[in-house]
């Protein structure tokens, strides 16, 4: 389970300005979700999702990885839980002088896994995203979809019980992405593992996500169960999203979203919504 | 026809030329090695602790990032002379290949750092953060992910470090390091040997050709992007 507790995020920069790319965020994404963050570009996702793996630090609120705080982690300890959490990026982030095998063993290495076990462990994950045969292989040798299938191979190494995957499908075409995104689900229910989509692509959410949060103007403005924020859609950018609202050419988003709302409990069947939606 | 395309010029000067090319090599290869092992270590710091690194130090960076920009600065034949009770400590000598060796690797250390640690700024940053998220610490990203994707890159930067110094290194035979610029002032400047000179420009111009050639088709091999 990863709960975000009134989780805020400030950026300052020298001259003196400051930013608050996530005001007051609570979530809770509970083990076996599919739970996808879906907003406009800047909403905030990148650093809301950046905050579950402490690559981004919160400037208030707290957050909670199986009920450990783990806000104030630090060296050995923020290294280890890293290692129990995937993460998949928007642009496969490979490391480009790497075979395909060495890619996927480098979590192991640097967890210091021994090196039979590890090898044996990265074969197994090649074979699993289907790219046994191009283990050789450099990165730049790959089509993004195939690339895209290595970054998760190598993010299931260390058998973490959560994955991050930030605009995964985002540079990718739609059969491709309609392909990464069933090997996601599969993986969720083969291997039981938790996995957090931030994407701007309701498609996305539909395919495959469990669980929804929209989040805009860096706060989370309606969140629940897919299949209940889709039938009746409270805020403003949801319908905008689903396209069932038109969006002007100044704002896509509900800029002037105001009220909080608290998305901890989506099984909870009521939801409360920004109050200005 | 110029006398050193001649067969009798070789039988009297080849031997010379060649003693000259070899201590050339080794005073640009050995100072080329020491300049890299601190030049490395001080881009490391110096990446690092830039503002947006790793280990932000802006005080740090700042005074490191002075210090290197001043060693550039200095021209290497005024080095060669603050040197002298350095380089004296040091080698126990200050003339010969020994001598011209210490200088010379002092001169290359802050534009290997540099250089360095440009080779380190063109690994995208989507790498490093990728490291970061699979638990990688400082060090192993420092060792796993800066110094193997950047490889190609430190290889072409040291193919620049080597010539560089082939030409520091021939300014110091001014001075009595020996090398090719020894032979090719004492023999063409001071003896009117006008063709024992353009012999050691020309294998001067080879030894810089080969350098180049050897280094870009390493790297070409092992880069993978
Ligand atoms: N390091 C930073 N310093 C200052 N501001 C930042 C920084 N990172 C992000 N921001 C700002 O925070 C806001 C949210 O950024 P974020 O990357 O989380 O958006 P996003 O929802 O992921 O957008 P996209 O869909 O374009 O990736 C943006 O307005 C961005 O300009
Ligand atoms: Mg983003």
């Amino acid at each position: 389970m990863i709960e975000l507790k009134s989780l805020s995020k400030t950026y300052s920069s020298k001259n003196g300005s400051s930013y608050e790319a996530l005001k007051d965020i609570d979530l809770r994404v509970d083990d076996g979700d599919i739970y996808g963050i879906i907003g406009v570009s800047g909403a905030g996702k990148s650093t809301l999702v950046r905050c579950m793996n402490l690559l981004e630090r919160p400037t208030a609120g707290q957050v909670l990885i199986d009920g450990e705080d783990i806000t104030h982690y630090q060296g050995r300890h923020l290294f280890e839980l890293r290692s129990r959490i995937g993460m998949i990026f928007q642009d496969f982030n490979l490391f480009t002088q790497r075979t395909v095998l060495k890619n996927v063993l480098f979590p192991l290495e640097i967890r210091h896994d021994g090196h039979s076990s590890a090898l044996s462990r990265a074969r197994e994950l090649l074979e699993l995203v289907g790219l046994s045969d191009m283990e050789d292989r450099y990165p730049s040798q790959l089509s993004g979809g195939q690339q895209q299938r290595v970054s998760i191979a190598r993010a299931l190494a260390n058998r973490p019980s959560y994955l991050l995957c930030d605009e995964l499908t985002s540079a990718l075409d739609s059969l491709t992405t309609a392909s990464i995104l069933a090997l996601l689900a599969e993986i969720n229910r083969t291997l039981g593992v938790t996995i957090v989509i931030i994407t701007h692509a309701m498609s996305v959410v539909q395919a495959v996500c469990n669980k929804v949060a929209v989040i805009d103007g860096s706060r989370i403005v309606e969140a629940g169960r897919v299949t209940e924020v889709f039938s009746s859609p409270q805020a403003r950018i949801t319908l905008q999203l689903l396209g069932l609202e038109p969006v002007t050419a100044a704002a896509p988003a509900a800029a002037g979203a105001t009220g909080t709302i608290n998305a901890h409990d989506p099984s909870d069947t009521k939801r409360e919504v920004a109050s200005d939606a | 026809m110029p006398d050193f395309l001649t067969a009798e010029f070789w039988q009297e000067y080849g031997t010379l030329l060649g003693q000259a090319t070899i201590e050339t090599l080794v005073m640009v290869a050995s100072s080329t090695v020491i300049a890299y092992a601190v030049g490395i270590l001080l881009a490391v710091v110096l990446k690092l602790t830039e503002s947006g690194g790793l280990k932000p130090q802006p005080v740090l960076n700042a005074v490191l990032g002075w210090v290197v920009n001043m060693g550039r600065s200095l021209p290497f034949i005024i080095l060669l002379i603050i040197l002298i009770p350095f380089t004296r400590m040091i080698a126990g000598t200050i003339v010969g290949i020994r001598g011209a060796i210490v200088p010379l690797a002092v001169c290359a250390i802050p534009f290997v750092a540099r250089m360095v640690e440009s080779s380190f700024s063109e690994v995208r940053p989507g790498c490093i953060e990728a490291a970061q998220a699979f638990g990688a610490s400082t060090m192993q990203i420092v060792f796993r992910v800066f110094l193997p994707e950047s490889l190609p890159s430190l290889i072409r930067g040291a193919a620049i470090t080597c010539i560089t110094l082939v030409g520091y290194a021939a300014m110091a035979g001014a001075v009595g390091a020996g090398g090719l610029g020894d032979v090719a002032i004492r023999y063409g400047y001071y003896r009117y040997q006008g063709g024992v000179m353009f012999a050691s420009i020309v294998v001067l111009i080879i030894v810089v050709q080969l350098i180049q050639s050897l280094f870009d088709l390493v790297a070409r091999r092992i880069d993978k992007r």
